[in-house]
């Protein structure tokens, strides 16, 4: 009896809710991380080589989603987030197996990352309705004024995902921006892409409405600059420059001060990137890093 | 209508003592500059030679800078955040005590009205610091993240717009947190801050935790290259910010920006049109317009337009313009020649464009720089008027119909500081706050400020707060920062 024949996916992009190819009708072989005792790379997929076309579609996915997303009410968002992570758990398997290839990991070790993945989301759906009690809060003005301060979404942000952390770090990234009402373009691993397109199709499959998160693969080093001077971003985190081959972050930084936008810088110190580890539980830094004050004022008279 | 005479009601200026020349204020002490070239303060009402002042170069810079560090790793870093807090009280006080001296000194060199200095800006640089002096003992208490710390050496630069106010919101929440400064006064300003290093001195506040450092453009550029420099915070032009940004990418400097605006103050039909008016005059004509957050485009709803202007120009009509020492002035002198001529070349570029000019054609002074209150009506989204900022007293009007068009104009630009509402209708208010791109927004007032209100701006207006729990941000680091 012969082996059943499986049926392999076409990995995709991710731009507003729907799965296109790159318009540019490029792709590029990804291969598994080695491990273990093989010797000779493992083909595991042609990812869609993601243009400067691409990105700016997906700007323009991402801006026309961002008011409808930011309007919806705190509680709305949390509970279409927390969905996503069922969805997710629902996806175990796939995603262990992306993960583990991707990064070469026992699968022990896959599903670890899976679950802290997961548990990740949920994490940050949870902040949807806390974080502007946190953040904000009534200012004791010495006058008869109401003045209060709250936190709103910066807009449409471009993020770097880290090259290493290809799940557990593209949600500890990805998530943060979007929980406030942020909508996003996402530039996936270059060389591990396929967890990033497995979380599009879990949030095609959740209630997240398309155009919310934003999946282009590709070279980083190709598509970042056009979204780091792109004029309609208002704010870009450059976690995953560090170890993406031909990215200078300090270069991307410069054009995103083209427009005053709200720059992430990577980890590390110096001109040095380093991708952080994301085992331990973030604090709110990289939420209210995307996060603009808005303060209003009213008099109190009778 | 009936015209009021005034009897001239002048400030004395024998309070404050002006030395002919001023040196930097380094590691606690007065120094001489090396090699910059020194340059005149004047006064813009009067064209009056106030004091020489010197030009620092990037050594004095750096002299300013290595005082600050060294201030910092052996004094202040380690000081008890209570002890800090005492220092910051102490001055808090020393300027209460010499607030006619400050606002007469402010007024002299900056040109604003002494009503406004004597109950605006000094006032709240009092409250400025007596409000952060009780934060240095608190900071783990703010939410600011885990184990909050000093970030190190910061680089202030200073608009002259609010002098030693800007001066407050930069130092005291600097200081609080547990840095050390090297600030930078407008060239056109410098002496409040010049005054300040003496109360520094009073206070006995250690040496090096605060140098001021005087000159222009280039001495600026100097703090925000110089190596030592852990922060930066900045207020001034949208042109100078990006510059700024684009000078610290790919380093490890952290920045605050609130740069440029053009405030949208929105009145809608039902609201209380003479209150409208009033804040509409507060929003536009206060410190001659030169604020960043004014509400330097009205926007009115197109049913009482024609009435809103006509009761505008009423008001404006009875601005007293003139002598800034005299204590009924409203309106005073432009701060400098150069920003006398960008309004002027602005407001030529309006009346091109075709927009309609009036102004309250009061008389002016022969000395100094002046500029009559002006309205701009039949303005267009498109006129470079309703787009640039123009930093004086020249407002525009432009027309609505629903609030949503509202909206979508007051949003139409690249800046996001502030915006106001007028209207008695509580939900619209809410809303309206809502849609607005903009840090503040002040319903039924304007230009109001608090050191306890955040304050920044959205999109090109920069980015950080200053001011509240919000402000304190910028000052720390937080958890594995290196």
């Amino acid at each position: 009896m012969s082996a059943r024949v499986d049926v392999r996916k076409t990995y995709k992009l991710y731009i507003g809710g729907k799965f296109p190819r790159s318009e540019s009708g490029r792709s590029y072989e990804v291969m598994a991380a080695p491990s273990g005792r093989r010797a000779t790379p493992r083909f595991l997929a042609n990812a869609a080589m993601g243009s400067r076309k691409d990105a700016r579609d997906a700007v323009v996915a991402a801006r026309k989603a961002q008011p409808g997303w930011a309007g919806a009410t705190a509680y709305n968002r949390g509970q279409v987030l927390y969905r996503v992570a069922e969805v997710m758990e629902g996806r175990r398997a796939q995603l262990a197996q992306d993960v583990r290839d991707s990064e070469g990991l026992t699968p022990a070790r896959a599903e670890a990352v899976v679950s802290a993945a997961i548990d990740r989301w949920v994490w940050y759906a949870g902040w949807a309705d806390k974080y502007p009690q946190v953040l904000g809060g009534l200012n004791p003005v010495a006058g008869p004024y109401f003045d209060i301060s709250a936190p709103e979404p910066t807009g449409v942000v471009a993020v770097l995902a880290p090259q290493a952390s290809s799940l557990l770090g593209l949600v500890s990234v990805v998530a943060p921006v979007v929980v406030s009402g942020n909508t996003c373009v996402v530039l996936a691993s270059e060389e591990r892409p396929l967890p990033a397109i497995d979380l599009a199709e879990c949030l095609a499959t959740s209630d997240v409405p398309g155009g919310v998160v934003n999946v282009v693969t590709g070279r980083t080093a190709e598509v970042a600059p056009w979204l780091a001077s792109h004029r309609d971003v208002n704010a870009i985190d450059l976690t995953g420059a560090a170890d993406a081959p031909g990215v200078e972050w300090g270069e991307l930084e410069l054009a995103a001060a083209e427009n005053l936008k709200r720059v992430l810088r990577p980890g590390g110190s110096g001109p040095e990137a380093v991708e952080p580890d994301f085992e331990p539980t973030p604090g709110l830094s990289r939420l209210s890093a995307f996060l603009e004050t808005k303060t209003v004022w009213h008099p109190k008279g009778r | 209508m009936p015209t009021f005479e005034y009897a001239p009601a002048p400030e004395s200026r024998a309070v404050v003592d002006i030395a002919s020349s001023h040196g930097l204020f380094i590691g606690g002490e007065f120094v001489e500059a090396t090699g910059g070239k020194p340059f005149k303060t004047v006064n813009p009402a009067t064209e009056e030679v106030l004091s020489e002042v010197s030009e620092a170069s990037a050594d004095d810079v750096d002299a300013a800078v290595r005082a600050a560090r060294t201030a910092y790793t052996r004094v202040w870093s380690r000081m008890s955040g209570a002890d800090r807090g005492k220092y910051l009280y102490r001055i808090a006080r020393i300027i209460q005590e010499r607030a006619r001296e400050l606002a007469v000194l402010e007024t002299l060199d900056n040109g604003k009205p002494i009503k406004e200095s004597r109950d605006v800006d000094i006032p709240l640089v009092a409250a400025h610091f007596f409000y952060h002096a009780g934060w240095a003992d608190k900071l783990s208490y703010a939410s600011l993240g885990e184990n909050p710390r000093p970030v190190g050496v910061v680089g202030q630069v200073i608009p002259w717009n609010f002098p030693l106010l800007m001066l407050a919101w930069k130092v005291a929440p600097a200081l609080a947190c547990g840095n050390t400064v090297v600030l930078k006064p407008a060239e056109t300003t410098p002496l409040t801050a010049l005054l300040f290093a003496e109360i520094c001195q009073q206070a006995e506040l250690p040496p090096g935790v605060v140098n001021i450092v005087t000159g222009a453009g280039a001495t600026g550029q100097a703090i925000v290259d110089h190596p030592g420099i852990d922060k930066l915070a900045f207020t001034g032009s949208t042109g100078v910010g990006k510059m700024i940004a684009r000078s610290i990418a790919g380093t490890r400097k952290k920045a605050t920006l609130e740069l440029g605006g053009k405030g949208a103050n929105i009145i809608f039909d039902d609201a209380a049109i003479d209150q409208a008016v009033e804040g509409i005059v507060t929003g536009i004509f206060f410190n001659q317009g030169h604020v960043c957050c004014a509400g330097s485009r009205i926007l009115v709803q197109e049913n009482v337009a024609d009435e809103v202007v006509r009761r505008l120009k009423r008001r404006l009509g009875t601005l007293r313009v003139g002598d800034p020492m005299d204590k009924n002035t409203d309106v005073g002198a432009i701060n400098s020649r150069a920003q006398l001529q960008r309004i002027e070349e602005l407001t030529a570029v309006g009346e091109k464009e075709g927009a309609e000019r009036w102004d309250s054609g009061c008389a002016l002074p022969t000395n100094g720089f002046w500029f009559r209150p002006t309205v701009f009506s039949n303005v267009s989204q498109t006129h470079r008027i309703a787009q640039e900022e123009i930093f004086g007293p020249v407002v525009s009007v432009l027309t609505f119909r629903t609030p949503g068009e509202a909206v979508a104009k007051a949003n139409n630009t690249p800046y996001g500081l502030s915006a106001g509402i007028w209207t008695e209708k509580g939900s619209r208010i809410l809303w309206m706050a809502d849609q607005l791109r903009a840090g503040v927004v002040w319903a039924n007032t304007f230009n109001k400020f608090d050191p306890t209100s955040p304050f920044g701006g959205y999109k090109e207006s920069g980015y950080g707060r200053e001011g509240g729990r919000h402000g304190l941000e910028a000052y720390v680091k937080t958890g594995s920062e290196q």
